[in-house]
């Protein structure tokens, strides 16, 4: 059995780094505002991370404000088409230049001198410009512009020009997100609205939950007693030795809780649930044919898993969770609702369908949101409790196994997603 | 001066600053809140917020009509709730399952739920309609609610619109819409274990 590597009397003194352990982590890593202030420095601003997606922005001039760690930052489109990522910062004396949650525009004007900025943070005109005359040029008074790349629709931006290639970070998470966003069932897929919480709780916490199946019978009980035979077989996953988790890498990972639905395209032709039929009878009324109502209906549940990317986005079965640190022991929660982007007349009803479940399980009054958030309290408020006893991430270590890929592999209800994390978490903050 | 910088200063038009400031038009009934009929549905306001305080959420499910509607929108402006996202939409079915999920023991935010104490006021009527030996009445109101947790109080504000059926007598009474319009609605609130 592994030895802790920390106790009672080193656990306030070690580095961060060996806070975390193989097996289990500090508790100290929730609760210390100087492991959170090197946090935002070495993990959030050294690493990619998710700011949008590309129907977020789907015509010129489209933008949305959006956070890098604790800095605001602003996602446009271009005239061109380009995506851009800017600090939502005026250059002359930092008031934001933007408070709209998402919008269209031409560019963007500081409310308190009105330096104004274009679409990719250019800066365009200083009013009174003769006091610069000789001193200032507008080259290079720009908005602090961030790199930006994206994958699937997935924009990622970050604070390193030299940061590896977006893809080379992503890896095998690649092929996951392309199964994710088949779901669009033959159309691309669309953000469909959001909501916004918070808790009382660390950020990393928020981070476990999301490759935590363990929880999932436990504190969803009353959210299963609600869905019908079908959805809660589905989500019966405990017992399922088909279901696992693979560590892909990088700090991401993949919790496959039903794993017969990894692959849109295999379930095309699969019976269509009853509940479903008129659905299917009106698709097919519209000129899809068999296949196409087949891929749409079938999406409606999503991809069956949670592909968890370090260190802020989850794409959950259906929709995407991103998690924004405000303090050690305070994070703000997006809970994304993505559906089709065909025709409104062909997947209305569809959309419609994805919505309600997401309202279902999703957000603040969701039947399954808020019993989330207590048990995230809790264990901020329990982990201020015993700094020397660990937190432990080690269930099913003793018989994970290396998949066929050559990925860390074990069941859906072990914490090997943690492991990929903490793993991450500990080479990134290895130079605090 | 360049029509970049022109813009900048002298109109906002298209260069995207603070936030949009739409809001529904507002209507009146034309009556009072002392007509008997806007009374009672004030009066059934006041009673359903009780209940929520109190968690009596079963006698609270009684309070609406089979056919009620109650919405907690992302935009609180919203009034068509079927093709966005919204915090709360129930129909007859859901509310059923959300009362039952409320009561039974296992919902941890539901069996640790805060302590709430809310207000109502600034009542509007917003239409009376009689229509076929049945009254319609639509009120507007604002409401504050305190919820206490754990050594913390949270503020929920918003406006609160609401339908009522008036049956025969003042207990008949029934919710046909609630609609709840928090000032922060698209915003970041809290999870909550209960109802608004």
């Amino acid at each position: 059995m592994a030895t802790s590597g920390f106790d009672a009397s080193t656990v306030h003194e070690l580095p961060a780094r060996d806070l975390v352990q193989a097996d289990r982590v500090a508790g100290r890593i929730y609760t210390d505002p100087a492991v959170f202030e090197a946090e935002m420095r070495h993990i959030f601003e050294r690493t990619w991370v998710w700011v949008a997606h590309e129907s977020e922005l789907a015509k010129a001039g489209d933008f949305k404000t959006a956070s890098v760690g604790r800095q605001p930052v602003i996602v446009t489109r271009d005239r061109k088409g380009n995506i851009h990522t800017m600090l939502n910062r005026c250059r002359h004396r930092g008031a934001s230049v933007c408070e709209r949650r998402q919008g269209n525009a031409n560019g963007f004007t500081c409310p308190y001198h009105a330096w104004s900025y274009g679409l990719d943070g250019a800066l365009r005109g200083i009013p009174y410009p003769d006091g610069y005359e000789g001193i200032m040029s507008k080259d290079g008074m720009g908005l602090r512009r961030l790199r930006t790349e994206s994958y699937g629709g997935m924009v990622f931006a970050s604070f390193r020009e030299d940061i590896e290639p977006l893809e080379e970070f992503l890896g095998d998470v690649r092929l996951w997100i392309d199964r994710f966003m088949a779901q669009g069932g033959g159309y691309p897929v669309k953000v469909l609205g959001t909501h916004r919480f918070k808790f009382r709780g660390n950020w990393k916490i928020q981070l476990e939950n999301t490759t935590d199946g363990y929880h999932f019978p436990i504190v969803h009980r009353s959210w299963m007693a609600s869905v019908d035979a079908e959805t809660a077989d589905m989500m019966s996953f405990m017992n399922d030795p088909a279901a696992v988790t693979h560590d892909l890498g990088n700090g991401h990972s993949v919790m496959r809780m039903v794993p017969e639905r990894s692959v849109l395209e295999e379930t095309v032709g699969e019976a269509i649930p009853p509940k479903f039929t008129e659905m299917a009878d009106d698709l097919a009324s519209a000129g899809l044919d068999s296949a196409q109502v087949s891929r749409l209906v079938h999406s409606i549940h999503g991809s069956g898993f949670n592909l968890n990317l370090f260190p802020n986005v989850s794409m959950s079965i259906s929709f995407l969770r991103v998690l924004q640190p405000i303090s050690v022991d305070e994070t703000w929660i997006e809970h994304i609702a993505l559906g089709s982007d065909g025709p409104p007349e062909v997947v209305g009803a569809v959309n419609r369908e994805r919505l309600r479940a997401h309202e279902n399980f999703q957000g603040p009054f969701g039947f399954g949101t808020p019993d989330d958030a207590e048990g995230w309290d809790r264990v901020q408020r329990g982990a201020v409790g015993g700094p020397d006893l660990p937190i432990m991430v080690n269930r099913g270590l003793g018989r994970e196994t290396s998949s066929s890929e050559g990925w860390a592999t074990s069941h859906v209800t072990d914490e090997t997603g943690m492991r990929a994390a903490y793993g991450a978490w500990k080479r990134m903050m290895s130079d605090v | 001066m360049s029509e970049p910088e022109r813009s900048g200063l002298w109109s906002s038009s298209g260069w995207a600053t603070g936030g949009p400031s739409t809001r529904r038009p507002i209507e009146y009934a034309g009556v009072g809140v002392d007509d008997p009929r806007v009374a009672r549905c004030i009066q059934l306001m006041q009673r359903e917020a009780e209940l929520l305080d109190r968690r009596e959420y079963s006698r609270w499910e009684e309070l609406f009509a089979e056919d009620g509607v109650y919405v907690i929108p992302v935009d609180r402006d919203a009034e068509q709730f079927e093709d966005s996202l919204n915090m709360v939409f129930d129909d007859g079915q859901m509310r059923s399952q959300r009362v039952r999920r409320m009561t039974e023991g296992y919902a941890i935010a539901a069996v640790d739920a805060a302590v709430t104490a809310r207000v109502l006021g600034r009542f509007v009527a917003e239409s009376v309609v009689d229509d076929g030996g049945t009254t319609l009445v639509a009120v507007r109101a604002a409401q504050i609610l305190v919820a206490f947790k754990r050594q913390r109080h949270e503020l929920w504000a918003g406006d609160v619109d609401i339908l009522v059926r008036l049956g025969d007598t003042p207990e008949q009474d029934r919710i046909v819409r609630k609609v709840v319009r928090l000032v922060d609605a698209g915003d970041v609130v809290p999870a909550a274990g209960f109802l608004l």
